[in-house]
């Protein structure tokens, strides 16, 4: 990074997890910064981005398209073209950074250590290979000196582990002759078959079922329970991550926008924007009166970000901050009343509070009731 | 935005879930609907070996200006039941009564069909693909406009500019180009397209599933505006279960080609008497119980959705219910009226864990517990499959028909 770091307060996410655990978290990904020039200009996709995810964790990142949250981790694996894309910042991946690293010591990495799911199964399987040449495939490369026939057995093996029946005689069919649920396990078997401690899953069951969501995400949860892998979950699914997630990434026009426990960001978000984001999504169990309010306009140009705040001009809460501030100002990334592990990047001065009083009444009338009548009894 | 509102405005401008009106007269009648699409050998002689029974005796009615959701999995022919009515394909068997003159769009014919076209109107899933990307929004709202002759031409624009300022889109943006525009607002275009013509059904397939989350509810939004200004009636079909509790006061939950379970919201969100509809409520992440820990227990169904070339016999369920007994497979369960707005096809209909011990049905359908014939019983004439709801239903405690 060629400017020195322009928020000094801000803290650092290896700070935060290493109060948990000595020593560095598995992966840590400090200041990154991903721009791609084009015909139009410089695109700002991802902007000193930081996060850390631990051995057995899981960390969702939310946001919506074009926030950075696929930019950010396809940079994790490496990814990015060079010559398309400029990267600064550090990702280190066990204490050794892979920025800058060479195609060869990247595809080492890739697959092996770090490996990742697609949401589009059928589109990230050749559709004129057999899923077990597929798979064996992957195996091998990373196990040159592994046979044809260990690398079969390797992958049946992956096909039984992942609950595909009848492993033995599946391995030999093509991509189309499986079921959306059923594709997506043969990519989760592809992406464990090196026994990973990364494991990064963009979207993994947007396109399903919710009945084959489940056992996708039951799958993945046993999985990181025998491997001890790490995960990063990216998601729009506020469900899913209140699910699976111990940590939540909440992303925005390519900046992350809070960042903390998960139950914490759901219980007691501090940014408008997660706010917005829990508004504006129904859920099956909450009171069928509760009041969907969607977040108005549009996110903001990545050609252009603005001087200030990113969510400014969406923000239905920026009269609360004095004067111009959020325009004019883009507030740290920093802790806020509710301890040091919930980061957040927002001007307000009180959030907690405009959150219990005006946002909670609205989305969950009966947990806002009775919260308040904790309160009182406190009193 | 240029300017800002406040929090407060933000709010007032926004709607709790829509409510039902149960007096409200059927626009749309539907009654044992069904799709066969024929599988045709190879080689020369293309015989036709079998059937994909994508729709097989759908029952049910839509209130006029009401709204009624659509569940299911894929493959469950929800979507085929919406191209039905809008007649994109047509019917197999059975019959659509639409409207007042109650015109049955199943056998109608073609050039019938076309001033019917106005009041049946699709929103459709991508708002993508489903704009013409070499037409601009002018054309593209216009059209209909112009091909069922509502407007006198010179005033067509006008009309244009007023539709696209009633789904919030600028006017003036009527001869951009749908690539201009982003998900949400080209989703607005599409509902402006099918605005056009004021229909009073709209069939909106998966009208929100390829939005951002942000975005969702910004459409939702403008749908419940439209359907009070215009007394629209909807067919919300889609698969995300808290969108449709929210827009739809009554659903309908359907598994390979049924209906499973319909009734009004609370009776299937809240009191879902059909294994398969719990075991589909219970998949859904739920972002409230994973926060304040009461997880409640996750129904796993194992396996896929069985062929529907060769459904299963009897109940289609059977292959993957947690409660399934022999009379499932040798009997079809009736779809039985067990509340005032509650009806549920199973054998064994009861809360989560709680099922009755024997089949309920099968002193109506004049067999034994296990689904032999029983020579002392004969089939109730009680059991009749009409869309809509009768007055007298089949108590599950009494275990006989009657008002509660």
């Amino acid at each position: 990074m060629s400017e020195t770091n322009p928020h000094p307060t801000e803290a650092k996410p290896g700070q935060v997890a290493a109060a948990a655990s000595a020593g560095e978290p598995y992966l840590v990904v400090d200041d990154l910064t991903v721009k791609f020039p084009t015909a139009d200009g410089l695109v700002h996709a991802v902007s000193n981005l930081s996060y850390s995810v631990e051995l057995g964790k899981t960390l969702g990142i939310v946001g919506e398209s074009g926030s950075g949250k696929s930019v950010s981790s396809m940079a994790v694996l490496g990814l990015h073209d060079e010559r398309s894309a400029q990267i600064s910042g550090s990702i280190r991946v066990d204490g050794k950074d892979v920025v800058g690293l060479s195609d060869a010591q990247m595809r080492r990495m890739r697959g092996n250590t770090v490996a990742m799911i697609f949401q589009d199964a059928l589109a990230a399987l050749h559709p004129f290979y057999r899923v077990g040449a597929q798979l064996a495939e992957a195996y091998r490369i990373h196990h040159p000196s592994a046979s044809r026939k260990e690398a079969r057995k390797r992958a049946v093996e992956m096909l039984d582990r992942v609950g595909i029946p009848e492993p033995q005689s599946r391995v030999d069919d093509f991509p189309h002759q499986f079921s959306g649920g059923m594709r997506q396990r043969v990519m989760i078997a592809m992406g464990l078959i090196n026994d990973p401690s990364l494991l990064i899953a963009d979207e993994p069951t947007t396109a399903l079922d919710v009945t084959v969501q489940a056992q996708i995400l039951d799958l993945l949860q046993d999985l990181q329970r025998e491997f001890n892998s790490a995960i990063i979950m990216i998601t729009h699914d506020l469900g899913v991550i209140a699910e699976m997630a111990d940590d939540v990434l909440v992303m925005y026009s390519g900046r992350a926008v809070e960042y903390g426990p998960c139950k914490e960001i759901l219980t007691h978000p501090e940014m408008p924007y997660t706010w917005g984001l829990l508004s504006s999504v129904p859920d099956v169990s909450s009171d069928p009166n509760a009041r969907m309010i969607p977040i108005p306009g549009t996110p903001p140009s990545l050609l252009h970000p603005p001087k200030g705040c990113a969510f400014e001009a969406r923000c239905t809460h920026s009269d609360k901050v004095g004067g111009d501030l959020c325009a004019t100002t883009l507030p740290d990334m920093r802790a806020g009343g509710r301890g040091q592990t919930h980061l957040k990047r927002c001007h307000l001065p009180d959030p907690d509070a405009i959150f219990t009083a005006e946002v909670l009444p609205q989305i969950a009338p009966e947990l806002a009731a009775s919260e308040s009548n904790q309160s009182s009894e406190e009193s | 935005m240029s300017e800002h509102t406040s929090f407060e405005e933000q709010v007032a401008q926004t709607h709790a879930a829509n409510v039902l009106d149960p007096d409200a007269p059927a626009v749309l009648t539907v009654d044992n609907l069904r799709m066969y699409f024929p599988v045709k050998s190879g080689g020369v002689v293309r015989r036709r070996i079998g059937d994909v029974q994508a729709v097989d005796g759908v029952s049910f009615e839509v209130p006029r200006g009401g709204s009624v959701g659509l569940v299911g999995e894929s493959g469950c022919g929800k979507s085929t039941t919406g191209r039905l009515i809008t007649r994109l394909y047509k019917p197999t068997g059975g019959s659509m009564k639409f409207g007042e003159h109650d015109q049955d769009l199943a056998t109608i014919s073609d050039k019938e069909m076309k001033p019917l076209r106005r009041e049946v109107q699709m929103i459709f899933q991508d708002p993508y693909s489903s704009l013409n990307p070499r037409h601009t929004v002018g054309t593209i709202v216009g059209t209909p406009l112009r091909v069922h002759d509502v407007v006198p031409k010179k005033q067509t624009l006008s009309r244009v500019q007023e539709l696209l300022e009633v789904v919030g889109l600028n006017p003036e943006h009527y001869n951009r180009y749908p690539n201009e525009f982003s998900g949400g607002q080209r989703q607005r275009i599409g509902i402006a397209r099918a605005l056009a013509l004021q229909p009073k059904l709209m069939v909106a397939d998966e009208p929100v599933s390829a939005l951002d989350v942000s975005i969702q509810a910004q459409v939702i939004n403008l749908m419940q505006d439209l359907q009070r200004e215009f007394d629209i009636a909807f067919l919300f079909i889609a698969h995300d279960l808290a969108i449709v509790r929210h827009f739809c006061p009554e659903v309908a939950v359907m598994y390979l080609g049924k209906i499973v379970e319909i009734g009004d919201r609370e009776s299937i969100y809240s009191g879902a008497h059909h294994p398969y509809t719990q075991a589909l409520l219970s998949a859904v992440p739920d972002i409230k119980q994973a926060t304040t820990g009461e997880r409640r227990e996750r129904i796993r169904l194992t396996g896929d959705v069985p062929s529907p070339i060769n459904p299963p016999s009897g109940c289609r369920f059977r292959t993957r219910c947690p409660i399934a007994q022999e009379i499932c497979a040798k009997h079809e369960p009736p779809l039985l009226q067990i509340g005032k707005r509650h009806k549920v096809a199973c054998h064994f209909p009861g809360r989560i864990n709680q099922p009755p011990s024997s089949p309920i049905t099968a002193g109506l359908l004049g067999v034994d517990a296990q689904g032999s014939p029983d020579p002392g019983a004969s089939p109730s004439s009680d059991l009749t499959d009409q869309p809509g709801y009768a007055d007298t239903w089949f108590d599950l405690d009494s275990k006989s028909f009657g008002r509660a």
